[in-house]
């Protein structure tokens, strides 16, 4: 416990991606099993003892300190197992902590009728840092930011596997995962996945950064606006899986019923309409697919007012047969058979972009903002169905980004490297004519698309123009014109502009042109093409 | 029956001792002050006359550039003040020079603590338990969260992490008078011989105590060398500098901060402490109410601080408290 509570103080305190992988890392490779698994598993959110919630914590606590001094504390800390962790009266130093399988263990075997006597026996044998990873690993609410993929990525580093093995390792097992420790730490056969309905992580694409490409050796597809998932059929069960392998089959019910054949397929999720692509295109915008997403209910007329369905771009495995090692135009001709047997109504393919050249390929590309379509993508004819990113087979080519003049309102320190640095700019735009009185909205948040110098030189500025201090932000004079990149630009309720930007990333800093010159909110409103 | 001690009253700018028209750690300037130690918030420059510790008046001196109206008082030593009153000083243990002030009239005793800890610590003389008929305590860590862990613990994890990192440095946030100068004296304790680099800020207050006879060993100023010398060295700065511009020259440090808020993770986060050593110069929650059980006062007064969850203790345990409102103390970095 005292090693798991270390790691666990260390990862609240560390910013730095990079240093809680090798935080991570180094706890996997160093603590023995089953340790890892559960600690693992209580990081990722895997662990729940239905004997120990918040409210049985602040039971014990209220039977031991004055329910006003619990109350002043608790409000003060702001986390109920911290401050009971600071309030137990425990040793400064605990002599015979448990190990975390011991208190997993422990834990399990409590009921609602002992835990009262239980739970105190177990805190008495720690130190305030060990009572708080065990109150956090009983309750299950971390919030440290390890997130699935940050575990697995440390998991990959710490026994040096790849990644993508690892996730696919990684579905379908559970704590303290013996079978996952047991291939990459002890070099066992790892777990088989053959009949059970797990996710395979996907194939992805780099921007396209080459001037021109050979379309005898490239296949150009649209690039379309929803949300990419993998459908998994076998065995008589079916998920929906999103990109970073959450299981989403809940929240799309119509998908999850419409596929009958065994088989894995790669597409994007998408919502009925004439958005993208026109009345030809067939799909609604992000923002309709949006009123769909995180839903763990679906109403009836949910389904009928978004209709989801998955425009298909691959297929991984088919009736047992794993694809992934064949060339994509072979999967693409098995694709092109497989899509007559499927429900016409949840499943339609990506059609490959009929261009002679590259050059008509630009030329159909430059439609592709009028057509609300985010971009081509262009897959090598040969290229295996391969995890992650591997240079050369598949590339994005997104549209040209739209460009706008914003004016810098508040900046906020960034974190890690860039803690002394003002690194978080938000901007706005006037909301009339700023020579008769209009004010300016805030319209974007961006902490990225500049250089270390020009990072340098905002942070500078932002620290002779502050008019006001909030914390860590600061309020500048709004002397500062930036020319902003956005992918597009959406109705929202939620901001006071009525507008949300995707994408945004500051593109040019405006030195040179006055404030009263930047864009005005009615110029991004005519931008919305929901 | 209950008595009113009328004749000291806590103002908003202060305590007042009104037969002498004398004043503790007042927040304006008055004519007659009885300073209690030398941090900001309770040394004010301008008086006519301040009464204080040699310490305390050197720490004043050197902060305002002024010893105008000092006038020195040892621990121990009673002073008679007009209108009848005496004021005694007795050591705080809360940084060099501190006090408590004992002020007795007309039969009845009041002890003011200042700020104070019950913990050892080697640059400062420790608390004494005074007797007396009101105890006006601070209360800046009055909850019961808040239990310091030994010193020893925390300079150990300090150490530690320091011997991982050899290529780094670590730099550690520290009030430039007090804390700074017992984190190098807990250091050197823990026979850490090694040279301490500091921000500019440090080095006046550490000469001063060094003057006072506090050995702090081998200091230089970050300033006089090159980054390379502070890869795997200690380097103190006052909180405020911690994540700007000046520490952008240090070789990738990992940021810590010496003071009892650490002890609250959150508290730690948001001032982007990558290591909170939890070492604080005031009494923690156990401390305090240890102080009112063994001084046993009639009746408890509390300033500045959490005085809510103090005042519920001094409920709970029958003891007659009020909570006084004064203005201008604080102690965020603490």
């Amino acid at each position: 416990m005292r090693r798991f509570a270390a790691l666990l103080d260390a990862l609240v305190y560390t910013r730095s991606r990079n240093a809680k992988l090798k935080l991570l890392a180094d706890y996997l490779r160093e603590t023995p099993d089953p340790d890892r698994g559960w600690a693992l598993a209580a990081l990722t959110d895997g662990l729940d003892f239905p004997a120990v919630k918040s409210a049985t914590i602040r039971n014990l606590m209220t039977e031991r300190v004055d329910p006003v001094l619990w109350a002043l504390s608790r409000d003060y800390v702001g986390d109920t197992a911290e401050t009971a962790s600071l309030l137990w009266p425990g040793p400064d130093i605990a002599e015979d902590p448990p190990t975390v399988s011991e208190a997993v263990d422990t834990l399990s075997r409590m009921t609602r009728a002992n835990v009262m006597m239980e739970l105190p026996r177990l805190l008495d044998r720690l130190d305030a840092e060990e009572r708080y990873a065990l109150l956090k690993l009983a309750t299950g609410a971390m919030r440290i930011g390890i997130s699935a993929r940050l575990a697995k990525t440390a998991f990959a580093l710490a026994f040096d596997v790849s990644v993508e093995d690892v996730e696919e390792h990684w579905h379908g097992q559970s704590a303290p995962y013996a079978a996952l420790f047991g291939w990459a730490a002890h070099g066992a056969a790892p777990p088989s996945a053959e009949h059970l309905p797990l996710f395979r992580p996907f194939m992805l694409a780099h921007p396209l950064e080459a001037a021109e490409i050979d379309l005898a050796g490239y296949a150009a597809e649209w690039k379309w606006d929803g949300i990419r998932v993998q459908v998994v059929h076998v065995n008589g069960e079916t998920r929906v899986y999103s990109r970073s392998g959450d299981d989403i089959s809940g929240s799309f019910p119509e998908i999850a019923e419409a596929l009958h054949i065994d088989a894995v397929l790669d597409g994007e999720l998408l919502v009925r309409g004439a958005h993208q692509g026109r009345e030809e295109g067939g799909a609604a915008s992000f923002n309709a697919l949006q009123q769909r997403l995180g839903r763990k209910t679906v109403s009836k007329k949910m389904l009928a007012d978004y209709p989801a369905f998955v425009r298909l771009y691959d297929v991984l495995i088919l009736e047992g047969e794993d694809l992934r090692p064949l060339p994509w135009s072979d999967r693409r001709a098995r694709l092109e058979e497989l899509i007559a047997r499927l429900d016409p109504e949840r499943f339609d393919l990506s059609a490959v972009i009929p261009a002679a050249d590259f050059a008509e390929l630009a030329a159909i590309r430059e439609r592709a903002r009028e057509d609300a379509i985010e971009g081509v993508m262009l897959k090598r004819r040969d290229s295996p169905y391969v995890a992650g990113r591997k240079t050369g087979l598949w590339y994005k080519w997104k549209r040209d980004p739209l460009l706008i003049d914003c004016v810098l309102m508040y900046a906020q320190r960034g974190s890690g490297k860039r803690s002394s640095f003002y690194s978080d700019y938000t901007f706005g735009c006037w909301d009339g004519d700023p020579d008769s009185g209009a004010e300016l909205l805030p319209v974007g948040k961006a902490y990225f698309g500049f250089t270390d110098e020009e990072l340098k030189w905002l942070d500078r500025y932002v620290r002779n123009h502050t008019v006001n201090r909030f914390g860590p932000v600061r309020e500048t004079d709004k002397s500062l014109v930036l020319e902003v990149a956005f992918d597009s630009v959406h109705a929202s309720k939620r901001h006071k502009s009525g507008l949300a930007m995707r994408f945004p990333r500051i593109h040019r800093i405006r030195a040179d042109k006055p404030a009263h010159e930047a864009d005005r909110i009615a110029t991004l409103q005519a931008m919305i093409r929901d | 029956m209950a008595r009113d001690f009328a004749w000291i009253r806590p103002e908003p700018e202060g305590i007042h001792i009104a037969p002498a028209d004398c004043w503790i750690d007042p927040s304006i300037p008055v004519a007659h002050a009885l300073v209690t130690h030398g941090h900001s918030d309770h040394a004010r420059g301008g008086h006519g006359v301040t009464v204080a510790t040699p310490e305390t008046l050197a720490i004043m001196e050197l902060r305002y550039a002024t010893s105008e109206g000092a006038r020195p008082v040892l621990y121990g030593e009673t002073l008679r003040l007009p209108g009848d009153v005496s004021a005694t000083f007795f050591p705080a243990g809360h940084v060099l020079g501190s006090a408590q002030i004992l002020l007795e009239h007309a039969g009845e005793r009041v002890v003011v603590t200042g700020d104070f800890k019950r913990r050892p610590d080697p640059t400062c003389a420790p608390f004494e338990v005074v007797p007396c008929d009101v105890l006006v305590t601070e209360a800046t860590f009055a909850l019961p969260v808040f239990r310091h862990p030994p010193v020893e613990h925390e300079i150990a994890k300090l150490l530690s992490t320091l011997a991982a990192n050899p290529e780094r440095c670590v730099l550690v946030g520290a009030y430039a008078l007090g804390k700074a100068q017992r984190l190098i004296a807990e250091l050197r304790r823990a026979g850490h011989a090694a040279p301490i680099y500091l921000h500019g800020a440090m080095e006046a207050m550490c000469r001063l105590y060094a003057r006072f006879g506090i050995d702090l060993g081998d200091l230089r100023l970050v300033s006089d060398v090159k980054t390379p010398e502070l890869a795997g060295q200690i380097v103190i700065a006052p909180p405020s500098a911690l994540n700007d511009r000046w520490s952008r020259r240090l070789p990738d440090p990992i940021t810590a901060m010496a003071s009892g808020w650490m002890r609250v993770r959150q508290r730690a986060r948001q001032r982007m402490v990558e290591l909170p050593l939890v070492i604080s110069d005031h009494a923690d929650w156990d401390e305090l109410t240890r102080t009112i059980t063994e001084v046993n006062p009639a009746e408890t007064w509390i300033t500045h601080g959490r005085e809510d969850a103090m005042m519920r203790w001094c409920e709970l345990n029958q003891r007659r408290a009020r909570a006084l409102a004064l203005v201008g103390y604080e102690d965020e970095d603490d």
